[in-house]
């Protein structure tokens, strides 16, 4: 029997032969990322008792979460982290403003295919769209890997998810994600690796299919990855770090589950409150008044997603009593909507500018909601008192949902807007 | 062996709800964490949990955000164990990671309600009540020698040598 995709990358690392579904190895990951944790991690890595990083090569950090900072507490928080990737010559810094953790990452060249990639945050598995291992971890296991660059992993069974068909604008990976996520539930692929495949996954962009690494998670998934073809290797092209060699899942490999969804057919998705796999189609939710739209965060703040959500906004304003929150997902991405004057659409149309970060995704920044207050998000979680208040309500769509959703005032199917422009 | 009072939650209680993002990226002590512990779950559980008290959840308890002091601050709280159906990966190498047992058990989690006194013996694999006995599974060796020095961070000490 042939291996899946996570055997054959942690059998590499653990220099084996192959691993078996359950066991346990030692590894050491090629690339670590942590955020405005880092000070937290700093503080646990000092009791470990160990002077120096191991391998500060191998570490990212990045400030995104609450930058820039609005309290003195988290500007003491970000001075922190500064201090201590200088002093232990963590040379891939990245401070506030270049843009979130998992779109920086790919953007520099560190996630590459075939890599093993860990970060305090349970979006790690973003990275999965590239080819690598990636997955979550905790803060103590961060600074664990500070002093040894080791850690235990268990090898997980796979899941295989087909998804056939193409998607048809509006709709979008977003609905598509949500829709899984929707039919098997939060913990539907419980420590499980789900591997990505299909007509759809071949159609789309990589953008896209971040969108599908990024909320795996949300299915209780380890990681979930997309096998890198030409366009993965096109992005890649002048961005790679390192040579890097792709791993691939054996024709033969074992699946726990194989499952099959057609995006061809797919209407738009609406995850309501309080659970990202309480979805429907937009129908169920459509009139819901709403007081917030937020486009942007590390899974859905992409140029296609900017785009996705001009040709809905242009010409058009946001209905009066609601608030349209703009997070480009780093720098990068808000430069080339500068360019091609997305930015000036949603500015004309009465959205608001934020700087590229987490903002109000997790309620620990700017745009957060009071009590009684819905918003329509392109984030990720709509658990209570995730933006804020946990007297609030938020959905969850995608770009043109949470586009349309701002100019009606109320959450809007954006077909009805597509269809105009015909 | 433990024994505690229960406090039963439903299913997917997420890391969320146990402890809030806006508190999350600010530095805090465990013994801070513990009183924000559940706040957006239940209000009465920071104020009312006593030492040795035991969660019994339904499935995925944990899920969500990476944070680790949604583990940090149970322990603090108090709370000798979780048990649930199944558990989050990342919250379930939080917990072991902060020295608090997570006990993998379905049969007999849906009959207890909050109040209930729970007995769990790790030796045996036994968690009793109401009279009858539910056996669970052992952690594998690795993680247990994690959870049976306190956590990760006196674990790692004690491999790399470090004295206290």
């Amino acid at each position: 029997m042939g291996l899946t995709f996570a055997q054959k990358v942690l059998a590499q690392k653990a220099g084996l032969d192959r691993v078996d579904v359950g066991q346990i190895v030692e590894v050491e990951p090629d690339v670590c990322m942590s955020h405005d944790n880092t000070a937290a991690i700093a503080k646990t890595f000092a009791r470990i008792g160990v002077e120096r990083v191991k391998y500060p090569e191998r570490f990212v950090v990045i400030l995104d979460h609450t930058v820039p900072a609005a309290t003195e507490k988290y500007a003491q928080n970000h001075k922190e982290i500064r201090e201590f990737v200088a002093a232990q010559g963590i040379q891939r810094f990245f401070d506030a403003g270049v843009g979130i953790c998992h779109q920086v990452l790919p953007e520099k060249g560190f996630a590459l295919p075939g890599r093993l990639i860990l970060g305090s945050d349970s979006h790690t598995p973003t990275y999965g769209a590239f080819g690598a291992f990636a997955a979550g971890v905790g803060r103590s296991e961060m600074a664990v890997l500070y002093a040894t660059g080791r850690i235990w992993l268990k090898t997980p069974a796979s899941f295989r998810v087909v998804l056939s068909g193409k998607l048809a604008e509006p709709v979008t990976a977003k609905d598509l994600i949500l829709h899984v996520i929707g039919s098997i539930g939060a913990d539907g692929a419980l420590y499980r690796s789900v591997e990505y495949t299909g007509e759809a996954i071949e159609a789309m962009s990589l953008s896209s299919r971040m969108v599908l690494s990024n909320m795996a998670i949300e299915m209780g998934a380890k990681n979930g990855v997309c096998a890198p073809d030409e366009k993965t290797f096109a992005f890649l092209e002048d961005r790679a770090e390192v040579e890097y060699t792709p791993v691939f899942p054996d024709e033969d490999a074992e699946y726990e589950r194989v499952l099959e969804f057609d995006a061809s057919s797919l209407e738009p998705q609406v995850a309501a409150p309080h659970a990202v796999d309480n979805v429907s189609a937009i129908g169920d939710v459509a009139g819901t008044p709403i007081h917030q739209a937020l486009l942007g965060t590390c899974t859905n703040g992409r140029m296609e997603d900017l785009r996705l959500a001009a040709k809905v906004l242009d010409g058009r304003t946001v209905a009066k009593g609601v608030r349209l929150l703009v997070l480009p997902a780093s720098q990068e991405i808000l430069l080339a909507a500068l360019r091609e004057g997305l930015i000036e659409t949603f500015v004309r149309a009465g959205g608001l500018l934020l700087s590229p970060g987490c903002g109000p995704c997790l309620g620990a920044h700017q745009g957060v909601l009071a009590p009684g207050e819905a918003c329509i998000s392109t984030a990720n979680r709509n658990f209570k008192g995730r933006m804020g208040s946990p007297d609030a309500e938020i959905y969850l769509g995608s770009p043109a949902t949470v586009a349309a959703s701002a100019v009606a005032g109320r959450i809007a199917d954006p077909r009805e807007f597509f269809q105009e422009d015909r | 062996m433990i024994q505690g009072r229960a406090w039963k939650y439903g299913d997917d209680v997420n890391t969320d709800v146990i402890f809030p993002g806006k508190y999350t990226y600010q530095p805090m002590e465990p013994e801070e964490m513990a009183q924000h512990a559940m706040e957006d779950l239940d209000s009465t559980f920071a104020e009312k949990v006593r030492v040795g008290d035991v969660i019994v959840a339904g499935k995925n308890f944990g899920c969500g955000s990476s944070r680790e002091q949604a583990a940090t601050c149970l322990k603090a709280a108090g709370v000798a164990a979780i048990i649930a159906p199944s558990f989050s990966r990342i919250f379930f190498r939080n917990a072991i990671n902060n020295g608090l047992p997570v006990i993998e058990l379905a049969e007999g989690t849906e009959e207890v309600r909050t109040g209930d006194e729970i007995e769990i013996d790790f030796e045996a694999g036994i968690v009793r009540h109401s009279g009858s006995e539910y056996r669970f599974p052992a952690l594998p060796p690795e993680v247990l020698a994690i959870l049976e020095d306190g956590g990760l961070i006196p674990h790692v000490r004690k491999v790399l040598g470090k004295s206290g």
